[in-house]
């Protein structure tokens, strides 16, 4: 055993003493653990594989205990939480494969790449499950607009994520994106691809057989990306920005070949184990493929491509240069997997191979430089239950009443403010960039309550979209994780698909904060409530734990991807008004709700009080009764209620449908609150006329509160109070404000 | 008649050009791999969209020397039929199948969005089932579109009847005399960076480019149709 591999490296004495490891992000405790496990003290080379196996983001550590409160099981669920991605199926032998992950701290500090190889880690998560992957989506956070350092994040996160997703021909088809201060200095990026697979095609990321070469196959290990996986794992501070190297470069064309090259391999039917190299590259690749089988697994560093010289073993194994996969055959079919690669024009190189020890041994210049036991790096990461407490702003809005505002007599000019939010405004300067069409199968483009991606050959379709509302789960996490996972169900229902399941991406400030530990846990009770009583259970995710900026912590934003089942494509529907005179019929409550809502902060200036509250029964059964109204046809549009209440659903309902409304809303409630309040559980329909009364009875029957509140006419929009217009205006003057906003910002 | 979709590493619109052909015009259609070096049993080359190579040089400048590309020029010299759609459009300039160059689109960003042309010349094998001045919704997707030529050029293309498509309305990228696509002189060989292929079917958004298909296969049977006639 090597003790020293470089007279650069610290020798193990050295790392004891000077406590080196705590540069790595690893505490004294753990320190200790690590020498139990080895029997001796670690070197260089494995107290750096250690520190990022056991770093937040590969081990969960600190978000375990929380984790193991979502719902994961369920009927439809093929595979779970654990491998790189979670499968559900479909019926006819056909399943989904999706994930979401997060590359927050790379963007904040490179948004390019960051943003660009966020998108092309998660395309290997798919396609190493052995799925095509056939859309991309995101969900985006940055701060306000008006501030220069925001505008370069937001605009080159854009073009990474278009850069990237464009290249590889993958259509990103929806996504969300909100502005908010709260998210200044640490923006969040979190993309999500979703995979078609036959049932008998997926794959699993082990190391099975001893004796079984390993390969790798990409560009060759560079230094790029070292500890990316630790830098996941802290704060961001002024020191961040001298982190840089650790932000990796993404080659969207060679990601294509692998990937190509990836699933003829597999469809070849040779491969024992496939995953990829995300953070921590080859360590983490090797170590839970080795762990998931039972086994050991031996690596010859010498054997594996290098497009950097005299790089050590610590450099070579916490490398996350992108694009690279590791698969385990049988001896006899290396000749037929080297021949797939090399249609491709791919190095694919023996590394390795599995042992029956149970240790992951790095040999270099023949030389061992790294002997661990396998389950210590994977399994035995020690668990933190952190401590938990209520914050007081928490207990300090119980307090405020947000109907306390001065009544807003000018809605028209409210409703054109609200428009013009970046948050709510038209996203279309984002999506133009993203090629949302290719492979020809998107048959609901952005922009409506959820994408729908048609299944080649079938009648189906997937229904996907991306849902958070940080404002909401910040006032109240419990509710506002209800509300994000309803809201995604509600957006996929709306385009008429069944929930089938989600991925959640929980992105929160430092778990070391009993405050956002407490944010944390609530926040994973409300996603679990309603992942249960809306049957979609959780099939994967992310943490990114210590979005913290020099104001405190991020709001709690634990985004939920959905996807649903469009059982026909008949069923498919979307939110713009469809003809002349249908009737516009309102489903749900509408309740006085300002807490956290667009109006409050773009009229009062505060996200103060508590959020919409919801009933997740009422919830259920609301969705329920539109997707059975919806599959008997009955349903011109639909569109689901959210930032910005009524006034801007209509509005959207409009300028989509190209057409007007005229509607008369009977409330008790102040004008103004009616209009903006963003109560749940509510969704615009319109109904041909002749329909309405036996779409008003169904649901009715299903004891689901709606009014009949106009119809669809002319240009204009019309909005009355009871007897009072309020909003008078030409569809064309809203789009216009609407569709500006952003475009105005960015320049 | 046969059709052949050319796949070069990084090429993304080659399944799409597929299943275009099988979807409107039920033909027989083959994935010809940058490699080979036989195109004689094709009747209809289409080099498909996407980013040969990386296109981390001039997009299409190093797709023009695959080993593919001497059949192409055969192909394109003998008469058949070819069409280069973005990608494959670039592609066919650089390699000097049709006059010009590419730009960058003037926003210096990708666009992806309908887009509105007005057909020009039907008298391309590809446009036959067209008005010319009809206005037909056809999709784009591409960050370098701006076609560019010199003036010469340009003035060179409108005398022999080159440009098959101009956008109408807005321009999208910035192009000369806002051309959308063009042809070379005996009017065998389109490129084109709208993508006719993503508007075969009302789901998508679009049928307005399934007439490109329907017009080469038309073509094609009239000029079978004289030769057997004549032989």
């Amino acid at each position: 055993m090597a003790q020293q591999l470089s007279a650069l490296e610290p020798t193990s004495e050295q790392i004891a003493e000077q406590k080196i490891y705590k540069q790595m992000g690893v505490t004294d405790e753990e320190y200790g653990k690590i020498c139990g496990f080895l029997g001796r003290q670690p070197n260089y080379t494995e107290i750096g594989v250690f520190s990022v196996m056991w770093s937040e983001h590969c081990s969960y550590k600190n978000s375990k205990p929380v984790l193991r409160k979502f719902p994961t099981t369920g009927p439809q669920v093929l595979m779970g939480p654990g491998e790189g991605a979670g499968i559900v199926d479909i019926g006819d032998n056909q399943a989904i494969c999706f994930k979401i992950e997060s590359h927050n701290h790379p963007s904040a500090i490179e948004p390019f790449q960051g943003a660009a190889t966020g998108v092309g880690g998660i395309v290997r998560d798919i396609f190493s499950m052995g799925a095509r992957p056939v859309a991309l989506l995101n969900s985006l956070r940055f701060g306000k607009l008006d501030n220069d350092r925001v505008r370069y994040l937001f605009e080159h996160v854009v073009s990474g994520i278009a850069a990237y997703g464009n290249c590889i021909g993958i259509p990103t088809v929806g996504g969300e994106v909100m502005f908010d201060e709260s998210y200044e200095g640490n923006p969040l990026v979190n993309a999500m691809c979703v995979g078609i697979i036959d049932h008998d095609k997926i794959q699993k990321g082990v190391a099975k057989g001893v004796g079984n070469p390993v390969f790798y196959v990409g560009p060759a290990t560079g230094r790029d990306g070292i500890h990316g996986a630790t830098f996941a794992s802290e704060e961001l501070t002024d020191e961040s920005e001298a982190k840089r190297p650790a932000v990796q470069v993404g080659d969207p064309f060679m990601e294509k070949l692998v990937m190509e090259a990836c699933l003829d391999l597999i469809n070849s039917g040779i491969v024992i184990g496939i995953q990829d190299m995300g953070a921590a590259g080859l360590t983490s690749s090797s170590s839970e493929m080795a762990s998931k089988a039972g086994n050991g697994m031996e690596l010859h560093l010498d054997r594996v491509p290098q497009r950097e010289t005299n790089m050590t073993a610590y450099e070579m194994m916490l490398s996350e240069s992108q694009e690279r996969m590791l698969f385990v055959v049988l001896p006899e079919n290396e000749a037929k997997a080297k021949a797939i690669f090399e249609k491709w024009g791919l190095l694919c190189s023996n590394v390795g191979s599995v042992t029956d020890d149970g240790r992951l041994r790095i040999i270099q210049h023949g030389e061992v430089v790294a002997d661990m036991p396998v389950t210590a790096l994977v399994d035995e990461c020690p668990v933190y239950n952190k401590p938990s407490q209520v914050p007081v702003y928490y207990i300090e809005n119980s307090k405020i009443d947000t109907n306390r505002y001065d009544e807003v007599t000018d809605l028209q000019g409210a409703l054109e403010k609200v428009l013009a939010s970046p948050t709510v405004a038209s996203k279309e300067w984002i999506y133009n960039q993203y090629d949302h069409m290719v492979r020809t199968d998107t048959a609901v483009k952005p922009g409506s309550d959820a994408a729908v991606v048609l299944i080649r050959g079938t009648r189906k379709a997937i229904a996907m979209c991306t849902d958070c509302n940080g404002r909401y789960v910040y006032l109240d996490p419990e509710m506002g994780g209800r509300i994000a996972v309803a809201e995604a169900a509600r957006n996929v229902v709306c385009s008429g698909a069944e929930p089938l399941a989600i991925t959640d991406n929980l992105n929160f400030g430092s778990p070391e904060k009993p405050e956002i530990f407490w944010q944390l846990e609530k926040s994973a009770d409300g996603i679990s409530e309603a992942c249960i009583k809306l049957n979609a259970p959780v099939i994967g995710g992310n943490v990114s734990l210590y979005n913290e900026n020099a104001k405190g912590a991020i709001y709690p934003t634990p985004v939920i991807g959905m996807v649903g089942l469009v059982r026909d494509i008949d069923h498919i529907t979307t939110q713009g008004f469809k003809s002349e005179g249908d009737t516009i019929i309102l489903l749900g409550e509408t309740k006085p709700e300002l807490g956290g809502s667009e109006f409050q902060y773009m009229i009062h200036g505060v996200t103060e009080g508590r959020p919409p509250t919801i009933d997740l029964d009422v919830e259920a059964a609301m969705q329920d009764a539109l997707l059975g109204a919806i599959r008997n046809g009955w349903i011109a549009s639909a569109h689901d209620l959210s930032e910005g209440g009524i006034a801007v659903a209509l509005t959207e309902a409009c300028i989509s449908g190209e057409l007007g409304a005229d509607v008369t809303i009977s409330t008790e409630l102040r004008s103004d609150i009616a209009l903006f309040s963003e109560s749940q559980s509510r969704v615009i329909i319109s109904v041909k006329p002749e329909q309405a009364a036996k779409v008003s009875e169904w649901f009715a029957v299903k004891g689901v509160p709606h009014q009949t509140i106009g119809q669809v006419k002319g240009r204009h929009l019309t909005i009355r109070m009871n007897d009072t217009a309020v909003i008078q205006t030409a569809v064309e003057q809203l789009e216009k404000i609407w569709k500006d906003a952003i475009p105005c910002h960015m320049g | 008649m046969k059709f052949a979709v050319l796949v070069f590493p990084g090429s993304n619109c080659d399944i799409d050009c597929f299943k275009a052909v099988e979807d409107t015009i039920g033909q027989s259609v083959e994935y010809v791999w940058h490699t080979a070096t036989d195109l004689s049993p094709y009747d209809c080359i289409l080099i498909p969209g996407g980013f040969s190579y990386g296109d981390y040089l001039r997009c299409g400048a190093i797709a023009q020397f695959a080993p593919i590309m001497a059949e192409l020029k055969k192909a394109a010299d003998e008469g058949k039929y070819i069409l280069g759609i973005c990608n494959g459009f670039q592609i066919l300039l650089e390699a000097g199948l049709l006059p010009g160059a590419m730009l960058r689109n003037k926003s210096l960003k990708f666009r992806c969005h309908q887009a509105e042309l007005q057909v020009e010349t039907t008298r391309t094998v590809f446009t036959k089932d067209y008005r010319i001045g009809e206005i037909i919704d056809i999709p784009i997707a591409h960050g370098e579109g701006n076609y560019y030529c010199d003036e010469a050029t340009l003035q060179e293309l409108v005398e022999y009847d080159q440009i098959v498509f101009r956008y109408h309305g807005s321009n999208p990228n910035g192009s000369v005399d806002n051309i959308a696509g063009i042809c070379n002189k005996s009017g065998n060989v389109v490129g084109m960076m709208p993508h006719p292929e993503r508007a075969v079917s009302a789901i998508l958004g679009s049928e307005d480019g399934k007439r490109m298909f329907t017009s080469v296969l038309e073509a094609w049977r009239m000029n079978h149709g004289t030769a057997t006639i004549g032989s």
